[in-house]
């Protein structure tokens, strides 16, 4: 296999509240040979809220986060899943709209870009699983992941609208996706099934309306410490921030005590192929997670 | 050879007025491929059980009564095709009601709430009409264009029951509500928008309690896409000046902000900014657990201490929002 080289769009919460995010990503691509260059050029993807201000102004600076990637001739990769969604969505308008998409590179040739449409928009998830490969992946696992029931947390904005994106995450089925359930197996854990896994965390309206956040995520953790999970694992540090800092609130709603450890995917990947604990980061939890490594 | 799929469908039962729960009866039956949903719902009628009950009428995905979900997905019985079902979930169907808690019998559900929202937002044109008019109400392509394709919704619930904001706050009026409201709203002959985006404002009834899952765009069968209609409310909302400040519309509107400075988004800025400062002192709580697990440092909110990265070419950034930015708040 040849070498596989993408632009990384980290997005910011990996570049702020969950460092354990980037360094356990950095870590996994050493491990698996695959060069990652960071876009440091990009700004925030706007999080699904600059549109409901902007819309405008949201596909401008996306396309602008494109257009490095474009220079750099690379596909870019995504981290989370609403970056995902949001630079989908600007490539999905500009690549369908020559009219916008006219309006849109008249702004970026004032600061001397051009977007063109030429490269694909993957998160990180399936970067591994479609272009990697599962079989080259569980072939370099060092920890195996057997003592492990893993509840996998898709988040929605890798799966949903599936029109949009079934063109980049090989065409994952919204009312039953696989792809996370395939990479534990690969990492020889025990893949939780429930019914929660495909549905939504509350993040978005975690400020607005706390009560449905908290029902949401509350509902989704509960569902899978039901079914016997020692940990969930999502693509989305969105989806991890909500799950991982908002247990006591949510349980509090819910009548419950809620206590389980929420792994960004790249650090399930990064704890069965043998990464140091400083990689992957564990310390960066709120819901303690420390104990995963070397169990 | 045979052309038909062996397939077991176990469907939802129960009956408000004599059950006290529902349970799952299996049926096994031979599917052809052009057979519907619909079929399949008539043939347990027809052949296993004249109980069996769910609604339906014209057969042309245009009444919207035979809403249910099958294996989760949101269904209209009369236009989905039973096979390509059973290649996306395997050769067991589950067939439910659109919501388990509203049902009266098997497939139907009381819908009552979905009517009440949808009425609540005037799903109608308001405007005084002239008794003897000279000439017809003339639209331009661009107005019909921009009412996009709310006009197809045929009110079929499925996006609405497939909510999970909802689902747990009774008080939100849903997706299918919104895309009536954005309808009305975007036309031209009305005169009641305002009240309309007044309406969706409010925060816990309004479009800013959307959680952004994008369920309703998986659920519609005619493929209306109703987050986009919410969005649009969203946008109409800062054009026509109703937005009013609070906590979601200081949150969107913050994103520029940090933006300007950063080209990342300030995560404990964007909290602080749009609570203000009584609001944010209920995040104190979370503040203090992330900041012990190190996710945010007390020096991040001192100019040249904190943790805030910065992108590269910060300038541009600054220049296309001075010349694209569009709204105020």
């Amino acid at each position: 296999m040849s070498k596989l080289k993408y632009a990384l769009y980290t997005g910011c919460t990996a570049k702020e509240s969950t460092p354990e995010l980037l360094s356990s990503t950095l870590a996994v691509a050493d491990k698996l040979g695959i060069e990652l260059t960071i876009l440091e050029e990009a700004s925030c993807c706007g999080a699904s809220h600059l549109q409901d201000f902007d819309p405008f102004l949201s596909h401008v600076l996306n396309a602008r986060n494109i257009c490095y990637a474009e220079k750099l001739g690379l596909t870019m990769v995504t981290l989370c899943n609403t970056c995902q969604i949001n630079l989908a969505m600007t490539k999905e308008k500009l690549d369908h709209d020559n009219d916008y998409r006219a309006k849109v590179n008249e702004k970026l040739a004032e600061v001397g870009l051009e977007y063109k449409g030429n490269v694909k928009i993957k998160h990180f998830l399936y970067a591994l699983i479609d272009e990697y490969g599962l079989e080259n992946i569980s072939a370099k696992v060092e920890v195996p992941l057997s003592h492990f029931n893993i509840a996998p947390f898709y988040g929605c904005h890798n799966i949903r609208p599936s029109e949009l994106q079934n063109t980049s995450n090989g065409g994952e089925n919204p009312y039953n996706p696989t792809s996370l359930d395939r990479l534990i197996e690969a990492l020889e854990g025990n893949a939780v099934d429930y019914a929660s896994k495909n549905k939504c965390c509350g993040f978005h309206v975690d400020l607005q309306a706390p009560h449905t956040s908290n029902a949401l995520t509350g509902t989704a953790l509960l569902d899978a410490i039901d079914n016997n999970a020692d940990v969930v694992v999502t693509p989305c540090p969105l989806c991890h921030l909500n799950m991982d800092i908002k247990q006591k609130s949510a349980g509090k709603q819910a009548g419950r005590d809620i206590n389980i450890p929420i792994l960004h995917m790249p650090q399930m990947v990064a704890l069965a192929l043998g990464c140091t604990a400083k990689e992957i980061g564990l310390k960066f939890h709120v819901s303690k997670a420390t104990h995963l490594k070397g169990a | 050879m045979s052309d038909t799929t062996k397939v077991n469908i176990k469907a939802f039962r129960f009956n408000a007025e004599t059950d006290y729960l529902p349970y799952y009866k299996s049926y096994e039956m031979e599917v052809g491929k052009d057979e519907l949903v619909l079929d399949l719902l008539n043939r347990i009628k027809w052949e296993h059980d004249g109980s069996f009950s769910y609604r339906r009428s014209c057969r042309h995905g245009i009444c919207g009564a035979c809403g249910i979900k099958v294996n989760g997905k949101a269904v209209l019985s009369c236009k989905q095709n039973a096979l390509e079902l059973v290649e996306l979930f395997g050769n067991e169907l589950i067939f439910e009601p659109q919501s388990k808690k509203r049902v009266v019998k098997d497939m139907i559900i009381d819908k009552g709430d979905f009517w009440e929202k949808h009425a609540e937002v005037k799903p109608y044109v308001v405007a005084d009409i002239d008794e003897h008019p000279t000439h017809e109400t003339q639209m331009s392509q661009e107005e019909v264009e921009n009412i996009l394709d709310a006009d197809y919704c045929i009110q079929c619930g499925s996006c609405h029951y497939a909510c999970p904001a909802l689902e747990v706050n009774e008080d939100y009026f849903g997706p299918a509500a919104f895309v009536a409201a954005y309808r009305f709203t975007a036309d031209p002959r009305d005169n009641a928008a305002k009240d309309r985006l007044e309406m969706t404002a409010n925060l816990g009834a309004g479009v800013w309690d959307c959680v952004k899952c994008f369920e309703c765009a998986e659920a519609c069968p005619k493929d209306i896409n109703p987050i986009e209609k919410i969005t649009k409310l969203h946008n109409l909302q800062f054009e026509k000046g109703v937005a009013s400040r609070n906590v979601a519309t200081k949150h969107a509107e913050g994103f520029v902000r940090s933006i300007k400075k950063h080209g990342f988004l300030d995560e404990a800025d964007i909290v602080k900014y749009s609570e203000g400062p009584i609001g944010v002192l209920k995040h104190m709580g979370d503040a203090l657990k992330m900041m012990k697990a190190g996710k945010i440092h007390i020096t991040d909110q001192i100019p040249f201490m904190g943790n805030m990265p910065k992108s590269k070419n910060l300038d541009e950034i600054q220049k296309l929002i001075k010349i694209s930015q569009t709204n105020k708040l």
